[in-house]
Protein backbone atom coordinates (compact mmCIF):
# COMPACT_ATOMS: atom_id res chain seq x y z
CA UNK A 1 0.00 0.00 0.00
CA UNK A 2 3.03 2.56 1.07
CA UNK A 3 4.95 1.58 -2.05
CA UNK A 4 1.54 1.80 -4.16
CA UNK A 5 0.88 5.54 -2.99
CA UNK A 6 4.77 6.75 -3.38
CA UNK A 7 5.09 5.53 -6.99
CA UNK A 8 1.57 7.13 -7.68
CA UNK A 9 2.75 10.19 -6.73
CA UNK A 10 6.18 9.83 -7.89
CA UNK A 11 4.55 9.68 -11.22
CA UNK A 12 2.38 12.83 -10.61
CA UNK A 13 5.74 14.76 -9.73
CA UNK A 14 7.32 13.49 -13.07
CA UNK A 15 4.50 14.33 -15.08
CA UNK A 16 4.64 17.87 -13.97
CA UNK A 17 8.30 18.31 -13.92
CA UNK A 18 7.88 16.89 -17.80
CA UNK A 19 5.56 19.73 -18.57
CA UNK A 20 7.75 22.35 -17.10
CA UNK A 21 10.62 21.19 -18.52
CA UNK A 22 9.37 20.82 -22.56
CA UNK A 23 8.03 24.25 -21.89
CA UNK A 24 11.32 25.58 -20.82
CA UNK A 25 13.67 23.67 -23.87
CA UNK A 26 10.32 25.31 -26.20
CA UNK A 27 11.09 28.68 -24.70
CA UNK A 28 14.54 28.75 -24.13
CA UNK A 29 15.07 27.33 -27.55
CA UNK A 30 12.34 29.34 -30.06
CA UNK A 31 12.78 32.41 -28.15
CA UNK A 32 16.07 33.75 -29.82
CA UNK A 33 14.93 32.87 -33.06
CA UNK A 34 11.41 34.04 -32.69
CA UNK A 35 13.43 37.47 -31.58
CA UNK A 36 15.42 36.82 -34.86
CA UNK A 37 12.98 37.35 -37.15
CA UNK A 38 10.68 39.63 -34.86
CA UNK A 39 13.22 42.44 -34.88
CA UNK A 40 13.73 42.19 -38.55
CA UNK A 41 10.15 42.85 -39.22
CA UNK A 42 10.86 46.58 -36.90
CA UNK A 43 11.95 49.80 -37.75
CA UNK A 44 14.80 51.02 -36.33
CA UNK A 45 12.87 53.89 -34.66
CA UNK A 46 10.66 51.16 -32.74
CA UNK A 47 13.36 48.79 -31.92
CA UNK A 48 15.02 52.18 -29.78
CA UNK A 49 11.41 53.42 -28.69
CA UNK A 50 10.05 50.18 -27.59
CA UNK A 51 12.97 47.56 -26.82
CA UNK A 52 10.72 45.46 -24.63
CA UNK A 53 7.68 44.90 -26.97
CA UNK A 54 7.53 41.24 -27.30
CA UNK A 55 5.07 41.26 -29.95
CA UNK A 56 4.96 42.44 -33.60
CA UNK A 57 2.08 44.51 -34.83
CA UNK A 58 0.77 42.67 -37.82
CA UNK A 59 -0.21 46.19 -39.03
CA UNK A 60 3.09 47.75 -38.91
CA UNK A 61 5.24 45.00 -40.96
CA UNK A 62 8.74 46.94 -41.86
CA UNK A 63 10.34 45.26 -45.06
CA UNK A 64 12.98 47.99 -45.33
CA UNK A 65 15.60 46.18 -43.11
CA UNK A 66 15.30 43.80 -46.07
CA UNK A 67 15.40 46.06 -48.80
CA UNK A 68 18.18 47.66 -47.25
CA UNK A 69 20.48 44.56 -46.57
CA UNK A 70 19.85 43.36 -50.11
CA UNK A 71 19.70 45.82 -52.26
CA UNK A 72 22.13 48.39 -50.18
CA UNK A 73 24.56 45.94 -48.39
CA UNK A 74 25.26 43.51 -51.19
CA UNK A 75 23.59 40.64 -49.37
CA UNK A 76 21.66 39.99 -53.33
CA UNK A 77 25.53 38.67 -54.24
CA UNK A 78 26.47 37.34 -51.19
CA UNK A 79 23.15 34.77 -51.39
CA UNK A 80 24.36 33.98 -55.15
CA UNK A 81 27.92 33.42 -53.20
CA UNK A 82 26.96 31.44 -51.08
CA UNK A 83 24.80 29.29 -53.23
CA UNK A 84 27.81 28.86 -55.42
CA UNK A 85 29.93 28.06 -53.01
CA UNK A 86 27.54 25.50 -50.76
CA UNK A 87 26.23 23.89 -54.45
CA UNK A 88 29.96 23.40 -55.91
CA UNK A 89 31.11 22.04 -52.44
CA UNK A 90 28.46 19.47 -52.09
CA UNK A 91 28.80 18.05 -55.85
CA UNK A 92 32.72 17.68 -55.85
CA UNK A 93 32.34 16.52 -52.40
CA UNK A 94 29.94 13.82 -53.51
CA UNK A 95 32.11 12.97 -56.76
CA UNK A 96 35.13 12.78 -55.23
CA UNK A 97 33.82 10.81 -52.28
CA UNK A 98 31.95 8.15 -53.96
CA UNK A 99 34.70 7.41 -56.62
CA UNK A 100 36.98 7.51 -53.05
CA UNK A 101 34.80 5.35 -51.32
CA UNK A 102 34.66 2.78 -53.57
CA UNK A 103 38.14 2.35 -54.26
CA UNK A 104 38.43 2.07 -50.34
CA UNK A 105 35.50 -0.93 -50.16
CA UNK A 106 35.99 -2.83 -53.00
CA UNK A 107 39.53 -2.22 -54.77
CA UNK A 108 42.70 -2.87 -53.02
CA UNK A 109 44.50 0.44 -51.99
CA UNK A 110 46.72 1.20 -49.64
CA UNK A 111 45.80 4.38 -47.99
CA UNK A 112 43.16 3.42 -45.34
CA UNK A 113 46.54 4.59 -42.57
CA UNK A 114 45.91 7.79 -44.34
CA UNK A 115 42.63 8.40 -44.53
CA UNK A 116 41.99 7.89 -41.02
CA UNK A 117 44.69 9.78 -40.31
CA UNK A 118 43.37 12.84 -42.13
CA UNK A 119 39.93 12.71 -40.24
CA UNK A 120 41.83 12.11 -36.93
CA UNK A 121 43.40 15.62 -37.90
CA UNK A 122 40.40 17.24 -38.64
CA UNK A 123 38.59 16.57 -35.45
CA UNK A 124 41.56 16.94 -33.35
CA UNK A 125 43.36 20.05 -34.73
CA UNK A 126 41.44 23.15 -34.53
CA UNK A 127 40.59 25.29 -37.38
CA UNK A 128 42.41 28.33 -36.05
CA UNK A 129 45.23 26.11 -36.22
CA UNK A 130 44.89 25.47 -40.38
CA UNK A 131 44.30 29.31 -40.96
CA UNK A 132 47.31 30.12 -40.34
CA UNK A 133 49.82 28.22 -42.53
CA UNK A 134 46.80 28.60 -45.21
CA UNK A 135 46.95 31.82 -44.54
CA UNK A 136 50.66 31.89 -45.16
CA UNK A 137 51.09 30.22 -48.07
CA UNK A 138 47.76 31.30 -50.04
CA UNK A 139 49.38 34.70 -49.36
CA UNK A 140 52.52 33.89 -50.39
CA UNK A 141 51.23 33.12 -53.88
CA UNK A 142 48.87 35.25 -54.32
CA UNK A 143 45.97 32.75 -53.70
CA UNK A 144 43.86 34.48 -50.73
CA UNK A 145 40.91 36.17 -52.14
CA UNK A 146 39.15 33.63 -53.93
CA UNK A 147 36.25 31.58 -53.69
CA UNK A 148 37.90 29.07 -55.04
CA UNK A 149 39.94 28.45 -52.85
CA UNK A 150 38.11 28.48 -50.22
CA UNK A 151 35.41 25.74 -51.76
CA UNK A 152 39.22 23.53 -52.23
CA UNK A 153 39.46 24.34 -48.23
CA UNK A 154 36.12 23.13 -47.11
CA UNK A 155 36.53 19.78 -49.49
CA UNK A 156 39.58 19.20 -47.36
CA UNK A 157 36.98 19.64 -44.31
CA UNK A 158 34.31 17.47 -45.52
CA UNK A 159 36.01 15.09 -47.87
CA UNK A 160 37.49 12.29 -45.17
CA UNK A 161 34.12 12.96 -43.07
CA UNK A 162 31.81 12.29 -46.49
CA UNK A 163 34.08 9.54 -47.73
CA UNK A 164 34.25 7.61 -44.07
CA UNK A 165 30.28 7.63 -44.27
CA UNK A 166 29.80 6.54 -47.83
CA UNK A 167 32.33 3.66 -47.14
CA UNK A 168 30.81 2.51 -44.28
CA UNK A 169 26.91 2.38 -46.82
CA UNK A 170 29.19 0.69 -49.49
CA UNK A 171 30.46 -2.04 -47.37
CA UNK A 172 26.43 -3.03 -46.87
CA UNK A 173 25.75 -3.18 -50.36
CA UNK A 174 26.07 -6.68 -52.15
CA UNK A 175 28.75 -7.35 -54.32
CA UNK A 176 27.15 -9.51 -56.31
CA UNK A 177 25.22 -7.33 -58.65
CA UNK A 178 27.91 -5.38 -59.39
CA UNK A 179 29.81 -9.02 -60.22
CA UNK A 180 26.97 -9.41 -62.32
CA UNK A 181 27.20 -5.95 -63.16
CA UNK A 182 31.38 -6.49 -64.61
CA UNK A 183 30.75 -10.28 -66.03
CA UNK A 184 27.81 -8.01 -68.05
CA UNK A 185 30.63 -6.25 -69.68
CA UNK A 186 30.42 -2.95 -67.66
CA UNK A 187 33.94 -1.13 -66.53
CA UNK A 188 34.44 -0.77 -62.59
CA UNK A 189 33.38 3.22 -63.07
CA UNK A 190 30.33 1.47 -64.95
CA UNK A 191 29.07 -0.54 -61.88
CA UNK A 192 29.51 3.10 -59.82
CA UNK A 193 27.30 5.03 -62.20
CA UNK A 194 24.62 2.43 -62.87
CA UNK A 195 24.85 0.17 -59.55
CA UNK A 196 26.30 1.56 -56.93
CA UNK A 197 25.00 5.32 -57.04
CA UNK A 198 21.47 4.29 -57.10
CA UNK A 199 21.38 1.79 -54.27
CA UNK A 200 23.09 4.72 -52.76
CA UNK A 201 20.92 7.58 -52.46
CA UNK A 202 19.94 7.60 -48.91
CA UNK A 203 24.02 7.55 -47.72
CA UNK A 204 24.31 9.86 -50.68
CA UNK A 205 21.57 12.58 -49.44
CA UNK A 206 23.00 12.08 -45.75
CA UNK A 207 26.15 13.37 -47.20
CA UNK A 208 25.14 16.08 -49.72
CA UNK A 209 23.86 17.86 -46.44
CA UNK A 210 26.56 17.54 -44.00
CA UNK A 211 28.50 18.80 -46.83
CA UNK A 212 26.12 21.68 -47.33
CA UNK A 213 25.57 22.75 -44.14
CA UNK A 214 29.48 23.07 -43.21
CA UNK A 215 29.93 25.39 -46.75
CA UNK A 216 27.02 27.04 -45.61
CA UNK A 217 27.68 27.80 -41.93
CA UNK A 218 31.70 28.19 -42.07
CA UNK A 219 32.56 31.48 -40.75
CA UNK A 220 36.41 31.43 -39.68
CA UNK A 221 37.76 30.58 -43.38
CA UNK A 222 35.83 32.55 -44.82
CA UNK A 223 36.30 35.35 -42.57
CA UNK A 224 40.45 34.99 -42.91
CA UNK A 225 40.76 34.37 -47.02
CA UNK A 226 37.68 36.57 -48.08
CA UNK A 227 38.93 40.26 -48.93
CA UNK A 228 36.73 41.73 -51.19
CA UNK A 229 33.19 42.11 -50.91
CA UNK A 230 32.05 41.01 -54.03
CA UNK A 231 33.17 37.85 -53.23
CA UNK A 232 32.09 37.39 -49.40
CA UNK A 233 29.88 34.80 -48.66
CA UNK A 234 26.38 35.07 -46.46
CA UNK A 235 28.15 34.89 -42.99
CA UNK A 236 31.10 36.95 -44.25
CA UNK A 237 28.51 39.77 -45.23
CA UNK A 238 26.42 39.43 -42.20
CA UNK A 239 30.23 39.82 -39.99
CA UNK A 240 30.98 42.31 -42.29
CA UNK A 241 27.16 44.53 -41.17
CA UNK A 242 27.49 43.68 -38.02
CA UNK A 243 30.60 45.51 -37.71
CA UNK A 244 29.57 48.61 -39.60
CA UNK A 245 26.51 49.36 -37.99
CA UNK A 246 26.16 50.25 -34.46
CA UNK A 247 22.65 50.64 -33.39
CA UNK A 248 20.74 49.03 -36.44
CA UNK A 249 19.93 45.57 -35.21
CA UNK A 250 17.30 45.24 -37.47
CA UNK A 251 20.00 45.34 -40.16
CA UNK A 252 21.74 42.53 -38.53
CA UNK A 253 18.48 40.80 -37.76
CA UNK A 254 16.76 40.82 -41.03
CA UNK A 255 21.05 39.49 -42.42
CA UNK A 256 20.43 36.71 -40.16
CA UNK A 257 17.03 35.39 -41.17
CA UNK A 258 18.73 35.40 -44.49
CA UNK A 259 21.50 33.19 -43.62
CA UNK A 260 19.13 31.26 -40.82
CA UNK A 261 16.40 30.10 -43.31
CA UNK A 262 17.41 28.37 -45.82
CA UNK A 263 19.45 26.03 -43.62
CA UNK A 264 16.32 25.51 -41.90
CA UNK A 265 13.74 24.74 -44.50
CA UNK A 266 16.27 22.42 -46.05
CA UNK A 267 16.64 20.63 -42.67
CA UNK A 268 12.78 20.40 -42.19
CA UNK A 269 12.50 18.78 -45.24
CA UNK A 270 14.99 16.50 -44.90
CA UNK A 271 14.92 15.86 -41.35
CA UNK A 272 15.48 12.26 -41.26
CA UNK A 273 18.74 12.22 -43.64
CA UNK A 274 19.90 15.20 -41.41
CA UNK A 275 19.36 13.01 -38.17
CA UNK A 276 21.18 10.03 -39.75
CA UNK A 277 24.42 12.14 -40.97
CA UNK A 278 24.24 13.49 -37.56
CA UNK A 279 24.18 10.41 -35.38
CA UNK A 280 26.21 8.85 -37.52
CA UNK A 281 29.11 10.63 -35.65
CA UNK A 282 30.08 12.25 -38.69
CA UNK A 283 28.88 16.33 -37.74
CA UNK A 284 31.66 18.04 -36.34
CA UNK A 285 30.68 21.35 -34.52
CA UNK B 1 53.41 -3.41 -73.74
CA UNK B 2 53.76 -3.29 -70.44
CA UNK B 3 49.97 -3.35 -69.95
CA UNK B 4 49.78 -6.43 -71.63
CA UNK B 5 51.34 -7.73 -68.77
CA UNK B 6 49.34 -6.40 -65.69
CA UNK B 7 46.91 -8.74 -63.93
CA UNK B 8 43.55 -7.77 -62.94
CA UNK B 9 44.90 -6.98 -59.74
CA UNK B 10 47.37 -4.69 -60.68
CA UNK B 11 44.63 -2.74 -62.78
CA UNK B 12 42.61 -2.71 -59.93
CA UNK B 13 44.74 -1.19 -57.36
CA UNK B 14 45.97 1.07 -60.31
CA UNK B 15 42.31 2.37 -60.76
CA UNK B 16 42.02 2.39 -57.27
CA UNK B 17 44.85 4.81 -56.88
CA UNK B 18 43.37 7.51 -59.51
CA UNK B 19 40.02 7.09 -57.80
CA UNK B 20 41.64 8.17 -54.63
CA UNK B 21 43.97 10.69 -55.68
CA UNK B 22 42.08 13.78 -55.99
CA UNK B 23 40.82 13.23 -52.11
CA UNK B 24 44.13 12.50 -51.43
CA UNK B 25 45.93 15.66 -52.76
CA UNK B 26 43.20 18.14 -51.51
CA UNK B 27 43.68 16.44 -48.43
CA UNK B 28 47.16 16.68 -48.02
CA UNK B 29 47.37 19.96 -49.09
CA UNK B 30 44.75 21.88 -47.44
CA UNK B 31 44.68 19.51 -43.59
CA UNK B 32 48.03 17.23 -43.07
CA UNK B 33 50.58 20.11 -44.65
CA UNK B 34 49.03 22.95 -43.02
CA UNK B 35 49.47 20.90 -39.59
CA UNK B 36 53.04 19.93 -40.23
CA UNK B 37 54.06 23.56 -41.86
CA UNK B 38 52.46 24.87 -38.10
CA UNK B 39 55.11 22.80 -36.29
CA UNK B 40 57.91 24.40 -37.96
CA UNK B 41 56.17 27.94 -38.03
CA UNK B 42 56.40 27.09 -34.03
CA UNK B 43 59.83 27.22 -34.40
CA UNK B 44 60.71 30.10 -36.36
CA UNK B 45 60.34 34.19 -35.62
CA UNK B 46 58.35 34.92 -38.21
CA UNK B 47 55.89 37.68 -38.69
CA UNK B 48 53.28 38.57 -41.22
CA UNK B 49 56.27 41.08 -42.85
CA UNK B 50 58.29 38.05 -43.65
CA UNK B 51 55.56 36.25 -45.26
CA UNK B 52 57.27 37.14 -48.69
CA UNK B 53 60.70 36.57 -48.08
CA UNK B 54 62.51 33.56 -48.24
CA UNK B 55 63.71 33.35 -44.33
CA UNK B 56 60.59 30.94 -44.06
CA UNK B 57 63.11 27.99 -45.31
CA UNK B 58 66.23 28.56 -43.61
CA UNK B 59 66.99 26.04 -40.84
CA UNK B 60 67.64 28.94 -38.14
CA UNK B 61 65.18 27.18 -35.26
CA UNK B 62 64.59 28.48 -32.13
CA UNK B 63 62.72 27.75 -29.06
CA UNK B 64 61.82 31.99 -28.54
CA UNK B 65 58.51 31.21 -29.62
CA UNK B 66 57.56 28.93 -26.88
CA UNK B 67 59.67 31.09 -24.27
CA UNK B 68 57.11 34.02 -25.43
CA UNK B 69 54.11 31.91 -24.92
CA UNK B 70 54.74 30.75 -21.20
CA UNK B 71 56.20 34.17 -20.02
CA UNK B 72 53.21 35.95 -21.15
CA UNK B 73 51.51 37.90 -18.79
CA UNK B 74 48.41 36.41 -19.84
CA UNK B 75 49.39 33.01 -20.23
CA UNK B 76 47.94 31.75 -16.66
CA UNK B 77 44.43 33.26 -17.29
CA UNK B 78 44.16 31.90 -20.70
CA UNK B 79 45.00 28.46 -19.86
CA UNK B 80 42.25 28.85 -16.70
CA UNK B 81 39.43 30.56 -19.10
CA UNK B 82 40.34 27.55 -22.01
CA UNK B 83 39.95 24.84 -19.38
CA UNK B 84 36.48 26.90 -17.33
CA UNK B 85 34.96 27.17 -20.92
CA UNK B 86 35.63 23.71 -21.96
CA UNK B 87 34.75 21.66 -18.77
CA UNK B 88 31.97 24.10 -18.46
CA UNK B 89 30.42 24.44 -22.03
CA UNK B 90 30.59 20.23 -22.58
CA UNK B 91 29.05 19.20 -19.10
CA UNK B 92 26.30 22.10 -19.43
CA UNK B 93 25.61 20.94 -23.42
CA UNK B 94 25.61 17.15 -22.13
CA UNK B 95 23.30 18.02 -19.22
CA UNK B 96 20.88 19.70 -20.96
CA UNK B 97 20.79 17.39 -23.57
CA UNK B 98 20.11 14.60 -21.22
CA UNK B 99 17.23 16.41 -19.95
CA UNK B 100 16.18 17.35 -23.42
CA UNK B 101 15.99 13.39 -24.45
CA UNK B 102 14.55 12.42 -20.94
CA UNK B 103 11.32 14.79 -21.64
CA UNK B 104 11.38 13.76 -25.72
CA UNK B 105 11.45 10.32 -24.75
CA UNK B 106 7.84 9.22 -24.49
CA UNK B 107 5.04 9.83 -27.86
CA UNK B 108 2.98 12.99 -26.77
CA UNK B 109 1.42 15.17 -29.67
CA UNK B 110 4.19 17.30 -31.59
CA UNK B 111 6.77 15.20 -30.26
CA UNK B 112 8.32 14.76 -34.13
CA UNK B 113 7.74 18.83 -34.24
CA UNK B 114 9.61 19.43 -30.83
CA UNK B 115 12.59 17.47 -31.99
CA UNK B 116 12.90 19.18 -35.20
CA UNK B 117 13.19 22.70 -33.23
CA UNK B 118 15.12 21.48 -30.47
CA UNK B 119 17.74 20.32 -33.20
CA UNK B 120 17.97 24.14 -34.43
CA UNK B 121 20.32 25.24 -32.70
CA UNK B 122 23.06 23.11 -33.63
CA UNK B 123 21.87 24.05 -37.85
CA UNK B 124 21.92 27.42 -37.65
CA UNK B 125 25.06 29.53 -38.80
CA UNK B 126 27.12 30.69 -35.82
CA UNK B 127 27.15 33.95 -37.21
CA UNK B 128 23.41 34.21 -36.76
CA UNK B 129 22.51 32.68 -33.22
CA UNK B 130 25.56 34.56 -32.14
CA UNK B 131 24.79 38.20 -33.33
CA UNK B 132 20.98 37.50 -31.95
CA UNK B 133 22.42 36.58 -29.15
CA UNK B 134 24.42 39.88 -28.37
CA UNK B 135 21.54 41.49 -29.77
CA UNK B 136 18.87 39.55 -26.73
CA UNK B 137 21.93 40.24 -23.67
CA UNK B 138 22.84 43.91 -24.88
CA UNK B 139 22.83 46.09 -22.15
CA UNK B 140 21.22 49.25 -24.47
CA UNK B 141 19.29 47.76 -26.63
CA UNK B 142 18.76 44.39 -25.13
CA UNK B 143 15.13 42.84 -24.52
CA UNK B 144 16.56 40.57 -21.85
CA UNK B 145 17.44 43.82 -19.66
CA UNK B 146 14.90 45.41 -20.79
CA UNK B 147 12.58 42.91 -19.30
CA UNK B 148 14.43 42.43 -16.45
CA UNK B 149 14.36 46.30 -15.52
CA UNK B 150 10.43 46.71 -16.40
CA UNK B 151 9.80 43.44 -13.91
CA UNK B 152 11.81 45.02 -10.89
CA UNK B 153 14.21 42.07 -10.68
CA UNK B 154 16.97 44.53 -11.94
CA UNK B 155 18.09 47.77 -11.36
CA UNK B 156 20.33 48.37 -13.71
CA UNK B 157 21.19 46.71 -17.04
CA UNK B 158 24.05 43.62 -16.78
CA UNK B 159 26.38 43.87 -20.12
CA UNK B 160 26.51 39.86 -20.54
CA UNK B 161 28.93 39.81 -22.90
CA UNK B 162 31.28 42.56 -22.09
CA UNK B 163 31.51 42.65 -18.29
CA UNK B 164 33.92 40.58 -16.35
CA UNK B 165 33.05 40.23 -13.11
CA UNK B 166 29.69 40.36 -11.20
CA UNK B 167 29.20 40.78 -7.57
CA UNK B 168 25.83 38.37 -6.97
CA UNK B 169 24.86 38.86 -3.65
CA UNK B 170 23.23 34.90 -2.78
CA UNK B 171 22.66 33.51 0.82
CA UNK B 172 23.54 35.92 2.75
CA UNK B 173 27.32 36.27 1.24
CA UNK B 174 28.69 37.87 -2.46
CA UNK B 175 29.85 35.84 -4.71
CA UNK B 176 32.60 36.82 -7.51
CA UNK B 177 30.79 35.25 -10.79
CA UNK B 178 32.95 35.53 -14.12
CA UNK B 179 29.96 37.26 -16.22
CA UNK B 180 31.10 37.14 -19.76
CA UNK B 181 32.90 34.21 -18.77
CA UNK B 182 29.16 32.51 -17.71
CA UNK B 183 27.43 33.69 -20.80
CA UNK B 184 29.54 32.27 -23.41
CA UNK B 185 29.55 28.84 -21.77
CA UNK B 186 25.35 29.05 -20.96
CA UNK B 187 25.57 29.75 -25.16
CA UNK B 188 27.90 26.96 -25.45
CA UNK B 189 25.50 25.13 -23.50
CA UNK B 190 22.45 26.46 -25.55
CA UNK B 191 23.78 25.65 -29.01
CA UNK B 192 25.51 22.37 -28.65
CA UNK B 193 22.62 20.82 -26.68
CA UNK B 194 21.18 19.18 -29.70
CA UNK B 195 24.03 16.83 -30.43
CA UNK B 196 24.05 15.31 -26.92
CA UNK B 197 20.49 14.97 -27.57
CA UNK B 198 19.93 13.04 -30.45
CA UNK B 199 22.91 10.83 -29.44
CA UNK B 200 21.26 10.10 -25.90
CA UNK B 201 17.43 9.83 -27.13
CA UNK B 202 18.52 7.21 -29.77
CA UNK B 203 20.53 4.99 -26.97
CA UNK B 204 17.17 5.58 -24.67
CA UNK B 205 14.74 4.28 -27.81
CA UNK B 206 17.03 0.98 -28.03
CA UNK B 207 16.91 0.34 -23.80
CA UNK B 208 14.48 -2.70 -23.58
CA UNK B 209 11.52 -1.85 -22.42
CA UNK B 210 10.65 -5.10 -20.43
CA UNK B 211 13.88 -3.98 -18.12
CA UNK B 212 11.15 -1.06 -17.07
CA UNK B 213 8.32 -3.49 -16.47
CA UNK B 214 10.30 -5.64 -14.57
CA UNK B 215 11.65 -3.18 -12.51
CA UNK B 216 8.24 -1.66 -12.07
CA UNK B 217 6.81 -4.66 -10.86
CA UNK B 218 9.54 -5.14 -8.36
CA UNK B 219 7.70 -2.01 -7.14
CA UNK B 220 10.65 0.34 -8.38
CA UNK B 221 9.27 4.33 -9.04
CA UNK B 222 10.37 6.41 -11.71
CA UNK B 223 13.40 8.10 -9.78
CA UNK B 224 14.47 4.33 -9.42
CA UNK B 225 14.43 3.28 -12.47
CA UNK B 226 16.24 6.12 -13.79
CA UNK B 227 18.85 5.72 -11.39
CA UNK B 228 19.27 1.85 -11.24
CA UNK B 229 17.93 1.28 -15.21
CA UNK B 230 18.37 4.57 -17.39
CA UNK B 231 21.95 5.85 -15.98
CA UNK B 232 23.66 2.89 -16.17
CA UNK B 233 22.07 1.91 -19.75
CA UNK B 234 23.71 5.54 -20.87
CA UNK B 235 26.93 5.82 -19.38
CA UNK B 236 29.00 4.39 -21.99
CA UNK B 237 27.02 7.41 -24.53
CA UNK B 238 27.60 9.76 -21.70
CA UNK B 239 31.05 9.33 -21.72
CA UNK B 240 31.95 9.31 -25.35
CA UNK B 241 29.65 12.60 -25.37
CA UNK B 242 31.86 14.12 -23.27
CA UNK B 243 35.17 13.00 -25.06
CA UNK B 244 34.04 14.65 -28.25
CA UNK B 245 32.34 17.50 -26.72
CA UNK B 246 35.51 17.65 -25.17
CA UNK B 247 37.62 18.04 -28.13
CA UNK B 248 35.58 20.01 -30.26
CA UNK B 249 34.91 22.62 -27.78
CA UNK B 250 38.49 23.55 -26.94
CA UNK B 251 38.77 23.63 -30.06
CA UNK B 252 36.24 26.42 -30.48
CA UNK B 253 36.80 29.85 -31.64
CA UNK B 254 33.97 31.02 -33.99
CA UNK B 255 31.36 31.39 -30.68
CA UNK B 256 33.58 33.53 -28.69
CA UNK B 257 35.43 35.40 -31.15
CA UNK B 258 31.83 36.68 -32.32
CA UNK B 259 30.06 36.75 -28.85
CA UNK B 260 33.00 38.90 -27.00
CA UNK B 261 36.13 38.77 -29.33
CA UNK B 262 37.84 37.23 -26.68
CA UNK B 263 37.38 40.61 -23.87
CA UNK B 264 35.80 40.42 -20.40
CA UNK B 265 37.61 36.95 -19.33
CA UNK B 266 36.94 35.46 -22.08
CA UNK B 267 40.10 34.49 -24.03
CA UNK B 268 40.83 31.02 -24.46
CA UNK B 269 43.41 29.35 -26.27
CA UNK B 270 41.95 29.36 -29.91
CA UNK B 271 41.74 33.08 -29.22
CA UNK B 272 44.93 33.57 -28.01
CA UNK B 273 46.66 31.89 -31.02
CA UNK B 274 44.71 34.38 -33.72
CA UNK B 275 45.23 37.06 -30.95
CA UNK B 276 49.43 36.54 -31.77
CA UNK B 277 49.28 35.59 -35.00
CA UNK B 278 46.97 38.72 -36.85
CA UNK B 279 47.31 40.90 -34.00
CA UNK B 280 50.21 41.36 -33.23
CA UNK B 281 51.60 39.70 -36.68
CA UNK B 282 53.58 36.90 -34.51
CA UNK B 283 52.64 34.05 -36.45
CA UNK B 284 55.46 32.11 -34.85
CA UNK B 285 54.13 32.38 -31.52
CA UNK B 286 50.32 32.10 -32.77
CA UNK B 287 51.78 27.95 -34.00
CA UNK B 288 53.45 27.77 -30.79
CA UNK B 289 50.52 28.37 -29.13
CA UNK B 290 48.53 25.91 -30.98
CA UNK B 291 50.83 23.04 -30.78
CA UNK B 292 50.59 23.96 -27.16
CA UNK B 293 47.12 23.36 -27.03
CA UNK B 294 47.50 20.24 -28.99
CA UNK B 295 49.58 19.16 -26.48
CA UNK B 296 46.95 19.66 -23.72
CA UNK B 297 44.23 18.01 -25.87
CA UNK B 298 46.66 15.25 -26.09
CA UNK B 299 47.12 15.30 -22.47
CA UNK B 300 43.66 14.88 -21.75
CA UNK B 301 42.79 11.91 -24.51
CA UNK B 302 45.66 9.92 -22.79
CA UNK B 303 43.94 10.22 -19.69
CA UNK B 304 40.72 10.00 -20.84
CA UNK B 305 41.75 6.73 -22.26
CA UNK B 306 43.62 5.29 -19.71
CA UNK B 307 40.76 6.05 -17.42
CA UNK B 308 38.14 4.29 -20.23
CA UNK B 309 40.24 1.23 -20.25
CA UNK B 310 40.76 0.73 -16.15
CA UNK B 311 36.89 0.96 -16.12
CA UNK B 312 36.55 -1.87 -18.93
CA UNK B 313 39.28 -4.09 -16.83
CA UNK B 314 36.76 -3.59 -13.75
CA UNK B 315 34.21 -4.76 -15.40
Amino acid sequence: MRHWRRERIEEIIVRILRIVGILFFFVMVAFPFYWMVVSSFKSLQELLLHPDNLGLDIGKLDFTAYRDVLFEQGFLQYIFNSVYVAILTVLLSLSLATLGAYAATRLYFRGQTFMSFSILVIYMFPAIVLVIPLYVVFSWLGLRDSIHMLILVYLAQTLPVALYMLRSYFQNLPAEIEYAGLTDGCTRLGVVWRIVLPLSAPALASVALYTFMIAWNEFLFAFMFLDSPEKFTLSRGVVQLAGSVHLSKQLVMAASVLVTVPIVVLFLVFERHLVRGLTAGAMKG
Amino acid sequence: MRNEGRTLFEKESRLAFWMLAPTFTVVFAFVVFPVLWNIWLSLKAVSLADLRGSSLFDLNITLANFRKIFGDSEFFQVLTSTLSYTLGGSLLSILLGLTAALLLHEQFPGRGLLRGLLISPYIAPVVAVTFTWSFILDPQLGVLNWLGMKNGILSRPIPFLSQRWFDLEFMGRTWHLPLALTSVILFEGWRYFPFAFLFILARLQSIPEELYQAASVDGAGPFRRFIHITVPQLWTVLTTLFLFRFIWTINKFDDIFLLTGGQAGTKVMTIKVYDYAFGEFNIGAGSALAMVLFGILSGFLFVYFGWILKEERLE
